[in-house]
């Protein structure tokens, strides 16, 4: 029965990947349509973002001491200027330890 | 010009950054499934079968705590819509090749990969073998799921939890988008999305997933009527 339920739910993952690249054509969207689609990875990844950072393992809001708060801020400022993905990951995650282990 | 495995190791290098969330949280789940009671083929086929990190972990969870294979499986199958998406911004590089590559392709999309090699498809429009990259930054993060969650399933949580290490996810996807803050419709967009999500986050089926989205297209569908 497990077995089973990981081959279906494997199936449907890979219809969501590989369904419009197949389906879509180059001229089903229309100009407009396109330029909306840019903002796929600004809509997404907030969307992954956000609870990762304001909520806990059991869904309900951080305090605003929480580390993790610190360590996104530090994250978003050290990224903006520096434009530099290791040093975003980097800064974010030394500065969540800091308050960590250091406080 | 470029040759297919320059392209393929720029794909590697763009997405190199991001194993640094992607190889902790595939021996995180490894372990997990373990603890859950799970046997270590089938925690591993997972990997391989569905090879969608965040949808694996609810997956096995639901199961082990009794659900039904239908409430799993549709979990699963909502978590990983957000694929849909990507496929439809990568279609437009995708389109001239053929159905069985189109095929194989489509197996390696995956969050942090589709982030890259959108970002590089965008600066290299119209040259050939772009697709390598893709290849490039999907092949990486495929191997490194399928060899943490080995190690997971075999040594246990060997990341000590106190690393908190599960916070390096925000932080790559953050990484990622960094770029856009500096265009406010972007900004916008991102804090309604991610406003959403966290208000939606109890949602059945952790639906969050795909409603928070449609929200964020949603304004900046406005916000495009708006600049017209």
């Amino acid at each position: 029965m497990t077995w089973t339920s990981i081959f279906i739910a494997g199936f449907i993952t890979y219809l969501t990947r590989m369904g419009m690249i197949i389906l879509i054509d180059k001229d089903v969207f229309n100009e407009n349509f396109r330029k909306i689609l840019n903002y796929v990875p600004s809509v997404v990844f907030p969307s992954i973002i956000f609870p990762g950072v304001l909520l806990n393992d059991y869904g309900t809001l951080v305090a605003i001491t929480d580390p993790k708060i610190y360590g996104a801020l530090t994250a978003i400022i050290i990224g903006f200027f520096s434009r530099n993905v290791i040093i975003t990951i980097a800064s974010g995650l030394a500065s969540y330890w800091f308050i960590i282990f250091v406080f | 010009m470029l040759s297919k495995f320059q392209i393929f190791k720029i794909g590697f290098f763009d997405v190199a950054p991001h194993l640094l969330s992607v190889i902790p949280f595939g021996i995180i789940f490894g372990a997990i499934g373990i603890e859950l009671g799970f046997d270590p083929i089938m925690t591993y086929a997972t990997s391989l079968i569905i090879f969608g990190g965040a949808s694996q972990i609810v997956f096995l969870q639901l199961l082990s705590g009794g659900a039904s294979s239908l409430i799993a499986i549709t979990s699963v199958g909502v978590i990983n819509s957000r694929h849909l998406l990507y496929g439809a911004v990568l279609s437009e590089y995708l389109n001239k090749l053929s159905l069985i590559k189109k095929l194989f392709i489509s197996y390696f999309i995956v969050d942090q990969g589709f982030a890259v090699s959108n970002i590089y498809f965008k600066k290299n429009k119209g040259q050939n073998f772009n697709h390598y990259h893709l290849m490039g930054s999907g092949i990486t993060l495929w191997l490194c799921w399928q060899i943490s969650t080995i190690i997971g399933i075999f040594l246990g949580s060997i990341v000590p939890e106190a690393l908190g290490l599960k916070f390096a996810i925000p932080l790559t996807f953050i990484a990622i988008i960094i770029n856009e803050l500096r265009k406010i419709d972007h900004l916008i967009v991102m804090i309604v999305s991610g406003l959403a999500a966290t208000f939606f986050y109890n949602a059945p089926f952790k639906s969050y997933i795909l409603i928070s989205p449609l929200i964020g297209l949603f304004a900046a569908y406005l916000i495009f009527k708006f600049k017209k």
